[in-house]
């Protein structure tokens, strides 16, 4: 199953059932009251119930038919926040339910003693505890996330990742995680079960979209916060009309105050209940538009964070460069040509299953036509590679003895047989390694022929992607174990910003802790046990989910793909989350003033009859006026639910460009939008006779 | 609006914008320490700590700082409170003027400590020259210089990085006091002598009228008494220090406040001169001078189409004269306009500018009577109040305030643009935003609520000489002006009772100190934290756009929560006049 198949359909019917339910069991006051603004529409919307009670038993203080369809449209208003919330919760429980849909009901062979061979008892997975130990073979299903601690074997880990290749999974190094839900295609492994039933990362990441465990990430604290005091400006506002408009009413003798009805109605409109609706809604979409992506965040924080990230630590391999050096030229000797040279260096490399080897023979084949040779034919021999020597070779049957290997290995060899190494060819080494390549010297019959030039091939379109994160003002530093001449040619190559040579794990966390003493946030990627230390120390740490379970634990994030590159996509989706809170805050409070164009002038007409001039919208009655605002306020919740799951659309351009497009859209928009929509409104009400 | 209301307000404004840059700088220095490590000027300095045993070495964290300031500020309240007590056994009361009333009495010490200088009292009828000398202006001094070192601590908290100090209270009251609002005054005192503002120890004048007059009861009037004092020195600082507390009750509508243009000009400027150049050393003070420009411009955003807006209602006159046939053009012989509670000498041009100088800054002081202002154009000073006094505002007072809305709008702003907001490189979080919402929801909530009090309870209620709208008005713009530390009243509403003076001393109160103290705790916490590096990612705070979202910020918060009620006052009113 691949990231796409899991991206679920906006409306799914099954979602949609589940969240109307749950729009009305979210009506509890003790799950209102953790957003204060829908907290206050809850209690406006009880108080117009009784309104209507006391109206129905005859002793209303406007006519009921009014009253009835505020406290209607006050309960929607709720519902409709509560079903935004509960929509957003059922698509990110079916995208992490499709995830954890693969473990259900295995049997697990649960060993009492760690050792390939003993005894073993079948048992559900979802009764293996932590350190449990459990033997799986070809054909088995890993029951749960685990590490390795005997065996090798390849598994097939397409369920997660959706790469179809196998991979292989052995004990100690960092290949040592597995993942509950992949399937062992050969030999064996015993898996230490490393998580609880319900603590895994898939666990909590689901805890983090269900409700009832769900907390507040920072930022969304720092948000209602602001929420809450401006619903209190507006509670404030709306409560002393009541003394305002009884003086006013004594004062000029004629009209009625304003009814507790119109001013709960005034309330629900002011306060920013768009915002306040869709805030859960917005923080749980940001978590599926993750699981999307194929990433695992194991905090709201993180996800948030991201967005914030500044600085990007990528390590070269994988993710700048496509992995593995490769053959770009032969530079031959003197009296030799580069023909020749070719042809000697693929027979040198026919039986090197290296990619290093590979490239070789392939460039042989592309530049020069030299086709390659059957290994089978020739009667050779090959010399493999060993840390000793430090070459690899082939002697053929006609007794040409050819060897390549790193520039000083080839040159004691050559020493060692009484042959010189050419001053030229030095040279020509020495040129190739400050370019930052690498040379590899090929000798025949210990007489030097001419050198491999082995590059790192700078992925395609990353330069341009890597422009694209400095306009957004993320600075790229690459990280590699190369020295620091071939370092800085690839960095100038890829056009990162910065890099760090003969990376050691130290010297990765001594980095992101200067960086972040200088005031950066930190991203990174890591799989290794030794990047443990510097993921824990990042600000938002993607831990390859390849990678061990320490580097697991250690980071914030699990990327299923285990895809380096996939933190410019963490960082375009933190960053989208908060534009999404940004602009519809904006939106909200924006649309304020147009209610205040269609409640005031309706609610003080009676008492002084010029105020009717401030209705602007020319709505038809003060009744529809009011009944058209509150729907509006109500409707825009449910229009707005897209916005609030996809995220408002995002373009990687400068700060400033940015917030004058969102201002635009968001805030001029969310001062135009509502007149129009009141206006229709009312005029859909009249024609439809529902008001008087 | 005329050539005469354009001229008028571009020198104002003119010579307002130009010296924001000197001056700011100069307070910068003041601030950074830089004055008092001259020999000659720091010994002074050296004297009053060494006198009174203060540490000037001694960093204070943002609990310190605050317990200082209102420690400090309660003495004053607890000084002034009883000198106008006390006054009738004290010295310096030639005119034998009696106790002040114990309710008048607080209201006043609140008044003056908070910066506010409301007046329930009649200056000239009520306060000895003690009282006026010792009490009052020494108020009026240290009262700006607590505004001032409010916001110098704020700023510090922007500056530093990962440290637990804020500054030292003491230090930054005493050489705002020394270094900045002293040599201003004396210096502004000198001018208005020049100009006839009266300056005198002696009893008041018993003049003899050239024209003897009938009174009321039929008797032949022939002498007049004229209230005189120390008066001059007195104006200088209720300016300067954005106070605003008349020697007179008519204030600077008073000849001998008030007497010519040039001392018109000179005391206007006064009101915003530091606040303006306030945003300039703060700028200068976070090493971004943009950031203080950005600010100023902000607030002249607003300010100037409001003088503009003020200036053109007054100027068009009230329609139901124009229905009468009375000429309200202006020629060479009238200002033109509505000129009821205008002073000739100043017309229509030099009362708005003033109007709206004073209530956009916390000023309070008055040249003209804003209750006899259009219903539109009485709004214009009602709503500067409303906003929250941060276009200029108080010295000090306005620009905390002001950056406590830039930090809303950088709020907004900052998630717009995807990041978690920050200014100046420092990260605005759960705690700032709850001290900055607090700042921001205190005044209009105490306006708000004293409002509704006021015309539901029937003591209070009495009070209100004009019942009807404009009667509401009244009250609001008294409980506006109380909330926000203006000062400066509608009038027509006899506010010197007991319900009024507590109820606005209250209001001062809460107005100033929970908006200081909530204001120092962002301080503290600002600067505990780490500078982020700027980059095309942050959100930049000095360009056109920011500047402009963050006026709209400060006017939609006080649109959205004085609509209502300014509905049910001056535009309810305003619809009612007969149009033209």
């Amino acid at each position: 199953m691949s990231a796409k198949d899991r991206t679920t359909l906006l409306f799914d019917r099954m979602i949609i059932g589940r969240a109307l339910i749950d729009s009305f069991k979210k009506l509890n006051p003790s799950h209102q009251l953790k957003n204060p603004v829908l907290f206050v529409v809850l209690v406006v919307s009880v108080l117009t119930t009784g309104l209507l009670v006391q109206a129905l038993a005859g002793h209303g203080e406007i006519n009921t038919g009014f009253i009835l369809a505020v406290t209607t449209w006050l309960w929607f208003t709720l519902l409709f926040a509560n079903f935004s919330e509960a929509i957003a919760e059922g698509r990110g429980k079916a995208q992490a339910a499709s995830l954890r849909r693969n473990r259900k009901d295995t049997m697990a062979k649960r060993v009492k003693v760690p050792e390939y061979g003993s005894e073993y008892t079948l048992v559900a997975s979802k009764d293996l505890l932590k350190g449990n130990v459990v033997l799986a073979e070809a054909g088995d299903m890993i029951p749960m996330d685990g590490e390795v601690i005997e065996g090798i074997a390849s598994v097939n880990e397409s369920a997660i990742t959706g790469e179809s290749a196998p991979v292989i999974r052995e004990s100690g190094g960092d290949r040592s995680s597995v993942t509950g839900g992949t399937t062992v295609l050969s030999d064996w492994l015993l898996i230490r079960i490393t998580s609880n039933p319900g603590e895994t990362f898939l666990d909590r990441m689901i805890a983090m979209v269900e409700g009832a465990k769900r907390k507040k990430t920072p930022n969304e604290i720092a948000l209602s916060i602001l929420l809450a005091a401006l619903t209190i400006v507006f509670l404030l506002a709306t409560v002393t009309l009541l003394p305002f408009s009884i003086y006013s009413v004594i004062s000029s003798g004629h009209g009625s105050p304003v009814s507790v009805t119109v001013l709960a109605a005034l309330l629900v409109c002011l306060i920013p209940t768009t915002i306040g609706g869709l805030l859960p809604a917005i923080g749980i979409a940001g978590m599926d538009r993750m699981i999307q992506a194929n990433v695992i965040a194991t905090s709201g924080r993180a996800v948030e964070a991201s967005g914030d990230i500044d600085t990007l630590l990528l390590d070269k391999t994988g993710t700048i460069t496509l992995g593995n050096r490769q053959a770009v030229a032969f530079v031959p000797a003197a009296g030799y040509t580069e023909e020749y040279l070719a042809d000697v260096a693929q027979f040198a490399s026919l039986s090197d299953e290296t990619p290093e080897g590979r490239s070789i023979v392939v460039l042989a084949k592309t530049k020069y036509n030299i086709r390659e040779r059957h290994v089978n034919e020739l009667a050779a021999k090959f010399i493999p590679f060993t840390a000793e020597t430090r070459m690899s070779g082939v002697d053929l049957g006609d007794g040409k003895i050819i060897r390549k290997g790193a520039v000083e290995a080839i040159e004691k060899y050559v020493k060692g047989a009484k042959s010189v190494f050419p001053d030229e060819m030095k040279d020509a080494a020495s040129r190739i390694a400050k370019s930052g390549g690498t040379p590899l010297a090929v000798s025949e019959n210990a007489r030097v022929i001419g050198i491999i030039h082995l590059k790192d091939i700078v992925k395609g379109g990353i330069k341009e992607r890597f422009a694209e994160l400095r306009r957004m003002g993320i600075r790229t530093v690459m990280i590699t174990g190369d020295n620091p001449m071939t370092a800085a040619s690839i960095a100038a190559e890829a056009g990162v910003d910065d890099y760090l040579a003969e990376a050691t794990p130290e010297a990765k966390l001594k980095l992101i802790r200067e960086k972040q003493k200088e005031g950066h946030l930190v991203a990174m990627t890591g799989d290794g046990t030794n990047d443990a230390p510097a993921l824990a120390q990042a600000d938002v740490a993607v831990a390859m989910n390849t990678g061990t379970q320490a580097a697991k634990e250690a980071g914030n994030m699990v990327d299923l793909d285990s895809n380096p590159t996939k933190l410019i996509e963490v960082v375009r989706i933190g960053k989208q989350l908060l534009i999404t809170r940004g602009s519809l805050t904006t939106f909200s409070i924006a649309n304020d003033i147009s209610k205040y164009f269609a409640i005031i002038p309706a609610a003080f007409v009676g008492i002084y009859p010029a105020l009717g001039r401030l209705n602007i919208m020319h709505l038809a009655t003060p009744e529809s006026a009011v009944l058209s605002a509150v729907i509006f306020n109500a409707v825009i919740i449910i229009m707005l639910i897209p916005f609030a799951l996809k995220g408002v659309p995002y373009k990687s351009v400068s700060a400033s460009r940015l917030l004058r497009d969102n201002i635009l859209i968001y805030g001029v928009g969310g001062i135009i939008s509502p007149f129009i929509g009141i206006k229709l409104i009312d005029m859909m009400l009249v024609a439809l006779r529902l008001v008087k | 609006m005329n050539l005469n209301g354009i001229v008028q307000s571009v020198i104002f404004l003119g010579i307002l914008i130009l010296s924001a840059k000197p001056l700011g700088i100069y307070m910068a220095r003041v601030f950074e320490g830089r004055i008092s490590a001259n020999r000659w000027c720091g010994s002074v300095e050296r004297l009053i700590y060494r006198f009174s045993g203060i540490d000037p070495d001694e960093e204070m964290h943002w609990t310190t700082y605050a317990f200082a300031m209102l420690a400090f500020n309660f003495l004053g309240l607890v000084v002034v409170y009883l000198l106008q007590r006390f006054q009738s056994i004290l010295p310096l009361n030639p005119m034998h003027l009696p106790a002040v009333s114990p309710d008048s009495a607080f209201n006043t010490a609140i008044s003056f400590a908070t910066n506010t200088n409301w007046q329930g009292y009649a200056g000239e009828a009520t306060m000895s020259y003690l009282t006026q000398m010792l009490g009052l202006a020494v108020q009026n001094f240290v009262s700006a210089a607590t505004g001032i070192a409010v916001l110098v601590a704020l700023v510090r908290g922007f500056v530093r990085r990962e440290t637990r100090g804020i500054g030292n209270f003491w230090l930054d009251l005493v050489r705002s006091t020394i270094y900045i609002l002293l040599p201003l005054s004396i210096f502004l005192s000198a001018l208005l002598v020049s100009q006839g503002v009266v300056q005198t120890f002696k009893g008041y004048r018993v003049v003899q009228l050239v024209e003897p007059i009938k009174g009321s009861d039929g008797n032949k009037i022939s002498t007049q008494t004229l209230a005189v004092g120390p008066v001059a020195s007195q104006v200088a600082i209720k300016q300067l220090g954005t106070n605003g507390g008349g020697f007179f009750n008519v204030n600077s509508a008073h000849p001998f406040e008030n007497p010519t243009p040039l001392s018109n000009l000179l005391e206007v400027l006064a009101i915003l001169i530091i606040s303006g150049a306030l945003c300039y050393t703060f700028g200068y003070m976070v090493k971004d001078r943009r950031q203080g420009w950005a600010l100023l411009i902000a607030m002249l955003l607003i300010f100037v189409p409001c003088l503009y807006m003020c200036m053109q209602i007054e100027q068009a006159g009230n329609p139901v004269f124009t229905s009468l046939g009375i000429d309200q053009t202006a020629s060479t012989l009238q200002p033109g306009g509505n000129m009821e509670g205008k002073d000739a000498r100043f017309g229509i041009a030099n009362s708005v500018i003033w109007a709206t100088a004073t209530t956009a800054a916390s000023n309070g002081s008055v040249n003209a009577m804003h209750d006899s202002f259009m219903p539109l154009g009485g709004l214009v000073p009602m709503w500067l109040i409303q906003l929250g006094e941060v276009i200029f505002g108080g010295v000090g007072s306005g620009l905390y305030g002001m950056i406590a809305f830039v930090i809303l709008a950088v709020f907004i702003a900052g998630l717009m643009v995807g990041r978690t907001p920050e200014y100046l490189g420092k990260k605005i979080e759960a705690y700032e935003m709850k001290m900055a919402t607090i700042t921001i929801l205190i005044p209009p909530a105490v306006v708000l609520l004293g409002t509704a009090v006021a015309v539901a309870y029937p003591a209070a209620k009495a009070s209100i000489l004009n019942p009807g709208v404009h009667g509401f008005s009244e009250v609001l713009y008294a409980f506006s002006s109380a909330g926000n530390n203006n000062g400066s009243a509608f009038a027509g509403l006899n506010a010197n009772t007991p319900f009024y003076n507590i109820a606005l001393g209250l209001a001062m109160f809460f107005a100033r100190y929970w908006l200081a103290i909530p204001i120092l705790a962002i301080a503290g916490s600002l600067a505990k934290k780490r500078i982020i590096p700027s980059s095309a990612g942050t959100l930049p705070t000095h360009t056109p756009l920011f500047i402009c979202f963050l006026a709209a910020i400060v006017l939609m918060v006080g649109a959205l929560t004085f609509f209502p009620a300014l509905a049910l006052g001056p535009i309810a009113e305003h619809l009612m006049v007969p149009s033209h």
